[in-house]
This record gives C-alpha cells, structure tokens and sequence, in this order.
C-alpha cells in the first residue's frame, strides 16, 4: 500500500523535486505551496502523513499544524524547517508534531519517518476503528 | 619611572578609546583642576586677607604707639629744658629788680651773690652788668673781664631790643662751650644796663645724656641754623652741622618720619623751646623700634606658609584622591558597558547567524533534491537522461548556488562595516541593506516594511557600523512589537541646521506609559519571558549618542511607537 502525503512548502522547485523523488520511490504525493491550500486538502482528504514547512509567507508552520491537529487529531505531521530551534521544536511536539526535520533533509530519512508516520497512523486508525465497533457493540442489543 | 610619572594620577591622561566623541562624560584632569582651584581660592582669599588685615592694623597700631612715645618723651624733655632756662632766666630777673646798681657795682656783694646763685640753681659761672655802652661794668667770675668792650657783640645788638636774650652755646673766649643769658632793666629815666650770666652747659649736656632713648635713639640740641648745641650719640659733636634738615617750626611737638645719611628710616621728634634760639630733637632709629613686632611680622608670615602648604597638601590630596575615585568607578562604568555592548552584539550576530542559516538552507534542500533525483533518475530508473532535462537541473542548482553566494556576499558585506569607523555614508543604502536581513521575517510575517528617503538627502560622514546596528535593533524592536500583517514605516527626512532625522514608525502594540519613560534604561524589558535582553534599547541610545545624534520616542498603547532618531550631517568635533 502506498503511502499517501502531503508536501508543503513555499519553495516551488524544492517541493516539485521532492515529489518527484518520492514518487519514484512508490509513494503517492500531492503537493501544495499555500498554506491555505494544505488546510483544504486535508479536509477533502486523509494522508499518511503531511510534511510541513515551517516558515511560510501566509500562515506560520504552528499554526497549520494546529489547525490540522484540531480537526484530524490522527493526522502525521512532520515539521520541515530551515532554521530549526530548540525552542519551536519542543513548540512543535507539543502542538502534536510527529517529528521536526531540519533542512536539507537526506531523502531516505524522510522516507522512513513517513513509514513510521504511516504506522502510526495504521495503529491510530485501527484503534478508532476497534473502539467504533466496541461502540456498536455495546450500544446495539442485538 | 620618573618622580613625575609617579606622582602623576592615572587620569591625568586616561581617555577612554572606546569612547566616541560625546561619550566622554568626564574630563577628569578639568574637574581636577576646578576642584584644586576653587578649594584653593575658597580656603586660601579668607585667610590670607585676615592675615593681611591684622598685618595692617597691628602695624598701625604699634607704629602709631612708637610715634606717641616719642612725642611723649620729647614734650617731657622740652619742659625740663625750658624749665632748666627759665628758672635762670628767672633768677636774673629777680636780681635786677631786687638789687640796686650801687649794689651789682660793690665786688663782695656780687661775689656773694654769683656764689648763692651757684649754690642755689647751679650751672652759672660768672657774671657781670653792662653799661648802655657795651663796657662791662662789673665781673666776678673766674676771667679777667671787667672792663669788657660788648657793644660789638651781636647778643648786646640783640639786647637793645629785648628785655631778655638766651644765646646760642657757643665758646666764646673761654674754649668751653656756654650760652648767655642776659636780661635789661630799664629805669624810670629811661636809661638801663644789662646784668649778663654765662651758663655752664654741661648741666644741659647732662639732662640729656640721662635721658633714656630707646631704639638706638639720640636726644640733643640744635639752634634754629641746624648747629649741634650738645654732644650728640649718633648724630656729631657740639657745634657740628647737624646731617638732618632743621624741621620747619610749630608751636607743639612734633614727631615726623625720615631718612638719616645711611638711608634708614628714623623717627623725629622736635620741638621748638619758646625764647630760646633751641630746637630739641629725640631721633630713634625706626627699625630697631620696630624689631619685636618685625619678629612677630616674621612668626605670623611663617605661620601663614606653613598653613597654606598644608592646606594646598590636603586639597590637592583631597581632589587627587575623589577624582581617581570618580575615574575608578567610571571606568567600571564603562567596562560593564563594554560588556554589555558585547553582549548585545553577540545577541545580533546570533539573530543574524539565524536568518542566514535558514536563508542558505533553503537552497541547500533545493540543491539537495535536485542531485537526489538525478541519481535517482540515473540509478532506479536506469534509462539515459535527456541533455535538456539534465542541462535544467544543472541550472536549477546554479540558481541556488548563486542564491547562496548572495547571502554570504550580503553577510560579509554587513559584517565587514561592523569595525571600520567614519566614512560616508549613502543613508538609503544602509536602511536597504539592514532590511535585507530581516526581509525574509518581514515576508513571512506579512510585515510590510516601507522606506521613504528622499534624494536630496546628502552623504554624510558617519559611523557605519554603528548606524546598522542601530537600525537592526530598532528594526528588530519594531518587529517584535508588530502583530502579523503590520506595518512599519520607516522615513528619512532633512531637518534645518544640517540635521537629518530618521523616524520608524511601526503600528504595533505601543508601549504603556508608565514604561515610556524607562525604554532606554538598561535591562527593562517587558519581553524578559520571550527572550529579550532589555539591552537592545538601551545600546541603541548608546551608539546614537556616539555617534552624535539624538533618539526619542514616542508610544500610544494599541496604536503603535515611533522612534526617532536626529544625526547631525557633518562629523563631530572630536
């Protein structure tokens, strides 16, 4: 099963790159450079996992990511920064932040902390799904 | 070391280097010198005058107390004179008019009285009586002169005129000095003799010589011509001219000042003995008067010396000792300074290092995926690379090598004005060049950042790296203040008297109005929890003053702060 994410960034030629990359390694990537646009996206859609950049011209990286957090509490994020601080990354786990990436990223790194995104995501899934069917269990007498 | 060297406080010559033109707060050798100088003149005007007053009043009164004994002395010796002359004048009288001129002409009674006169008065040593013509007419005395022709002697011419005459001392045929007294009787016919007595004046001599003159002082004296009529201490033998000037008449006595023969200063003190041709003078030497209050003259300037050179020691010790106090703490002053300044230079290059890092790895990632995918491309999919797809990944790259090459050029650029001092400055270009570094915050903030300098602002001399400094702080300040989406406006504008005044004009939080007046303290802050120094204002004001310029501010809460700074267009005076 491929793993489907989200790249954000305001920089056009590093994000079309990336996607391309990623997809010659078998994930299936959409690509976004408005913050804006990612917040729509992942309201029409579930990913595995959503790479953000931290610095951008609309929106700051904190405040997408807890917007995404609000209403997709299961949804990976993994921060992509130029400029990493100790500060913004303890910032950013508390928000819920999978990880926190400074750039430039070795593509395998990324790549592994997709999967592990996607496991996550699997567990985080199949526990809300568990725990609707104990619902219904438990609330239909059959 | 030398002994000046030593002796000479550090600040006499300190001076701060890192100090700009109108950082120096103290000149420490002109505050020395105006502490010494008015202590000095403070200290020094009362007690000298005092002393000087009471130089003046003692001398007065002690030259005025030796004038007053010398007049005392004189007034008591002229009364002894004139009672010595009159008491004889006074004795010839009463003979003439007691005695009958058979009686003066009868030799044993004559005798007999020239011995009561000796044993009665003293002094006489002969007498005789003189006819209308000048003969004398009868003697008793030790001389053989009966018979005397006088009617050419001036005392006779003068005695025609006179009821009594008192002669000069003169010698005389006798070679021993003496004076006449004579007196005239007129009969009721209209005729008279003369009764005429030579007096010894030795008895004069005698009253004089007991007389106690002090200050080496000298009692005698003279006719009316200036002749000696007595030995004299100092001042010649009898008969000699006197080497004073004959002091000019008056009634009284009189004490003057002078100059003997040897150009010392004397007292004189005259007076004129009614009747008599005699002038009595007591002269003193006034120096040797004048000795004990000279020794005390001598104690009293010896006295003031010493307390000025104490005085002039302690008040230089004094001030040597506050100012090097002053200059100590100063220095401390300005070391902490320093530090401070360091410190906040080091929090700039921090914040600086910070924007370049993530301006460079930006195209570093770009960089990055771009060989990453032509790896790719070669490895995992294994086919040719087409020349045009590879020759847009090379420019791809170059593109970000140069955007790279741009930030460290822009950084060394900045950092390399950081230590050279005056030079011309294109104000514009360095506002330009200082934004450039908070730009990419400013797009990502949303921050619209505004310059407006019109052109007719000329170069001018100025500091450089200050200037950037200071326009990254208040920079940074108005960017913490803004709220996403702000504005800052920041305007050049020439002011009259070749002033130019630059205002950042952000429409931030404002600052409360209680802390307005503390912004440029050192350490507030109110961003204390959000890592801020609370330096950066207080550096600013710093490097503004250093490089001769002015910054104010001015706040509404919830509306916005505006700082303006004023730098003079032409350098300096240093």
């Amino acid at each position: 099963m491929p793993e489907k994410v989200l790249l954000v960034d305001d920089e056009e030629d590093f994000l079309e790159t990336l996607a391309e990359r990623m997809q010659v390694r078998g994930m299936e990537v959409s690509t976004t450079t408005s913050a804006r646009e990612a917040l729509i996206k992942t309201e029409q859609e579930s990913y595995d996992a959503i790479v953000l950049d931290l610095m951008m011209p609309e929106m700051d990286g904190l405040e997408v990511l807890k917007a995404i957090k609000k209403k997709n509490p299961e949804m990976q994020i993994i921060l992509l920064t130029g400029h990493a601080t100790v500060e913004k990354g303890i910032e950013a786990m508390k928000l819920g932040a999978m990880d926190f990436i400074e750039k430039p990223v070795e593509l395998e790194t990324l790549t592994e902390k997709i999967k592990e995104a996607q496991a996550q995501k699997l567990i985080l899934v199949e526990k809300q799904t568990a725990d609707k069917i104990k619902k219904i269990i438990q609330s239909k007498a059959w | 070391m030398s002994i000046q060297g030593k002796l000479k406080p550090k600040f006499w010559d300190y001076q701060d280097v890192a100090a700009g033109p109108f950082k120096r707060l103290f000149n420490f050798r002109r505050i020395w010198m105006l502490a010494v100088l008015l202590t000095t003149v403070v200290t020094l005007v009362p007690l000298i005058s005092i002393i000087l007053i009471d130089y003046k009043v003692t001398q007065n009164s002690i030259e005025s107390e030796i004038l007053l004994r010398t007049a005392r002395l004189v007034s008591n010796t002229r009364r002894t004179i004139s009672f010595f002359l009159t008491e004889r004048r006074s004795a010839l009288n009463f003979m003439i008019q007691d005695y009958t001129l058979e009686e003066f002409k009868n030799p044993d009674r004559l005798a007999l009285t020239l011995e009561n006169l000796k044993k009665a008065f003293g002094g006489y040593i002969d007498i005789g009586l003189i006819n209308p013509l000048g003969i004398q007419e009868a003697y008793i005395g030790p001389y053989q002169l009966e018979g005397q022709d006088y009617s050419n002697e001036w005392w006779f011419k003068e005695i025609l005129y006179r009821d009594v005459y008192i002669s000069d001392v003169f010698m005389g045929f006798r070679q021993v000095p003496h004076l006449i007294i004579a007196v005239r009787h007129t009969q009721p016919d209209k005729s008279f003799y003369v009764l005429r007595a030579t007096v010894d004046t030795n008895k004069f001599d005698q009253l004089l010589s007991h007389l106690e003159v002090d200050g080496e002082g000298d009692a005698f004296i003279i006719n009316h011509q200036g002749k000696l009529q007595t030995p004299s201490r100092y001042h010649g033998k009898v008969f000699e001219t006197l080497s004073l000037p004959v002091p000019s008449y008056s009634p009284r006595t009189q004490v003057l000042e002078g100059k003997n023969a040897k150009g010392k200063t004397i007292l004189i003190g005259y007076a004129y003995i009614s009747e008599t041709p005699f002038i009595l003078m007591i002269v003193k030497q006034k120096d040797i008067l004048m000795k004990p209050w000279y020794r005390t003259r001598l104690q009293l300037i010896g006295f003031l010396a010493a307390s000025v050179i104490i005085i002039l020691i302690v008040i230089v010790g004094v001030s040597t000792y506050l100012v090097s106090k002053i200059q100590e703490a100063d220095y401390k002053r300005i070391i902490s300074l320093h530090e401070v300044e360091y410190s906040n230079k080091l929090a700039s290059i921090g914040r600086l290092a910070a924007g370049v890092a993530h301006e460079i790895n930006n195209p570093l990632a770009i960089i990055n995926e771009k060989t990453g995918l032509m790896k790719d491309r070669l490895i995992i999919k294994k086919d040719q690379i087409e020349s045009s797809t590879l020759i847009d990944f090379a420019d791809s790259i170059l593109a970000s090598v140069e955007r790279c090459a741009a930030i460290t050029n822009r950084l060394l650029g900045f950092a390399r004005h950081i230590d050279v001092s005056i030079r011309p400055i294109n104000l514009k270009e360095v506002i330009h060049e200082t934004i450039d570094f908070q730009g990419k915050e400013a797009e990502y903030r949303s921050i619209e950042v505004s310059v407006d300098v019109p052109d007719d602002i000329p170069q001018f001399e100025s500091d450089r790296g200050k200037l950037q400094q200071i326009f990254l702080n208040l920079l940074n300040n108005a960017f913490a203040a803004l709220s996403d989406g702000g504005h800052l406006n920041i305007t050049v504008r020439k002011e009259k008297m070749d002033l130019v005044s630059i205002t950042f004009a952000d429409d931030g939080c404002g600052i409360p109005a209680e802390d307005l007046a503390r912004v440029f303290e050192p350490f507030f802050s109110t961003r204390t929890m959000k890592g801020g120094t609370g330096l950066g204002l207080s550096i600013t004001y710093g490097l503004v003053q250093e490089i001769g310029g002015n910054i104010t501010v001015q706040s509404e809460l919830g509306k916005g702060t505006s700082f303006n700074i004023t730098l003079p267009l032409k350098p300096p005076k240093s």
